[in-house]
């Protein structure tokens, strides 16, 4: 039950794009179009599942036992960079469809700090549970997809609406995110964990 | 000297990088609810920004072309640690009002996007200037955003109340819709002033 809560909260209620501002950057930038969207989303999903688990154990099993904490930043950036590069070649070799699709969005995830956010988040939340940590990442992933998803579609109409030169590009795409973000209000209180 | 001063003055103005460049997007909405929070954490990643370019620039020759990106990653990781413990240990109250934006200075794309762009190609003393105006530029431009949208939902400046109490408050702008809101308005209002402008001269 508790890791249903979980995983709900980091989906919709905490969303991480239109509730803890995280991710902005791809969302703004590679939602034009809603297939390339998908792609975005399943790879961060990927890479957010991957990474909160070894993070968590490297982070409980080696850096707190060794009193190294103070090093987590420098550790979950590489551990991410790293990550990316493998999940990379291994696509690139057993998956060349899906490695195409992704294309460029997978070394774009290193930079992504819904993904790093993720994983400091599942620190100060669920030290004592990896489980709990990943079933976290997952959520706030499919939230990060739902959200850009949802956005790109809106973005697919807007192209065809005549609007004010001033605000074509970033305000526009602020505004619509503003009234999401308004939308996603509606889950607050939903789940309090 | 007179090439240096307009690479500072570029970074706040003509390339700001929230208002012209609309990078680094994240830290802005998240925690600009108060000007104060908004200053704090434009001078934090001023300083990662200034250090890491720097230290970029004079190992840019022992970097090899294909691995540049995650040495630049460790050389900002580094400062952003630096940073975080100085805030945790001499500013704790704000550390804790920005929360995980600290260690997240690490994937702002500003930094990398300077390292990348500038600090590797040119001398010290021009991208100490660059790394200086850009930073500040990102600094005022979360001040600003953060100006509007304390007095708006708390109806104080500087944490002082300058709004009658009659007058009721927008919560809405403390919420995360306010950020996204005040931003493209202002990033209208920069256009607008720049259209202005370069009318003008013309």
């Amino acid at each position: 039950m508790e890791m249903i809560l979980v995983f709900i909260s980091a989906a919709l209620v905490n969303n991480f794009v239109l509730s803890r501002s995280l991710g902005i950057c791809p969302f703004i930038g590679v939602s034009k179009r809603m297939d390339t969207s998908l792609g975005m989303g399943l790879a961060v999903t990927v890479v957010m599942g991957l990474a909160s688990a070894i993070t968590h154990g490297v982070y409980n099993f080696v850096l707190v036992p060794l009193g190294l904490t103070f090093l987590h930043i420098i550790t979950f950036v590489l551990i991410t960079a790293c990550l990316v590069q493998v999940v990379e070649m291994y696509l690139k070799k057993n998956s060349p469809g899906l490695y195409k699709a992704l294309g460029i969005f997978l070394p774009l995830i290193t930079t992504n700090c819904a993904v790093l956010g993720a994983l400091l988040l599942n620190i100060e939340l669920f030290a004592g549970s990896m489980l709990l940590a990943v079933i976290h990442a997952l959520g706030a992933a499919a939230g990060f997809t739902l959200a850009l998803v949802l956005f790109s579609g809106i973005r697919e109409r807007l192209r065809y609406s005549p609007v004010p030169k001033i605000l074509e590009g970033v305000p526009l795409a602020m505004l619509v995110a503003g009234l999401m973000s308004i939308a996603f209000l509606g889950f607050t209180g939903m789940i309090t964990l | 000297m007179v090439k240096a001063l307009r690479q500072f003055k570029k970074g706040i103005l003509d390339e700001n990088p929230i208002f012209s460049q609309a990078i680094a997007l994240c830290p802005v909405l998240a925690v600009t609810t108060s000007i104060v929070n908004g200053i704090g954490l434009g001078l934090a990643t001023l300083a990662v920004l200034l250090a890491s370019t720097l230290v970029v620039c004079f190992i840019r020759h022992f970097i090899p072309a294909q691995v540049r990106i995650p040495c630049f990653i460790v050389v900002s990781a580094t400062f952003t640690t630096v940073v975080s413990l100085l805030m945790e240990a001499f500013f704790p109250a704000l550390n804790d009002a920005l929360g995980i934006f600290i260690p997240l200075i690490v994937v702002n794309c500003l930094i990398l996007a300077r390292m990348e762009a500038f600090a590797a190609k040119n001398p010290p003393l021009a991208v100490a200037f660059d790394s200086l105006g850009m930073g500040l530029g990102f600094t005022l431009a979360l001040a600003a955003i953060g100006a509007v949208r304390e007095l708006m939902g708390f109806g104080t400046v500087f944490g002082l109340a300058v709004i009658p109490e009659a007058i009721p408050r927008n919560i809405l702008m403390i919420l995360p819709p306010g950020g996204f809101f005040v931003l493209a308005f202002l990033i209208v209002a920069a256009r607008a002033v720049r259209a202005r402008v370069g009318k003008g001269e013309a």
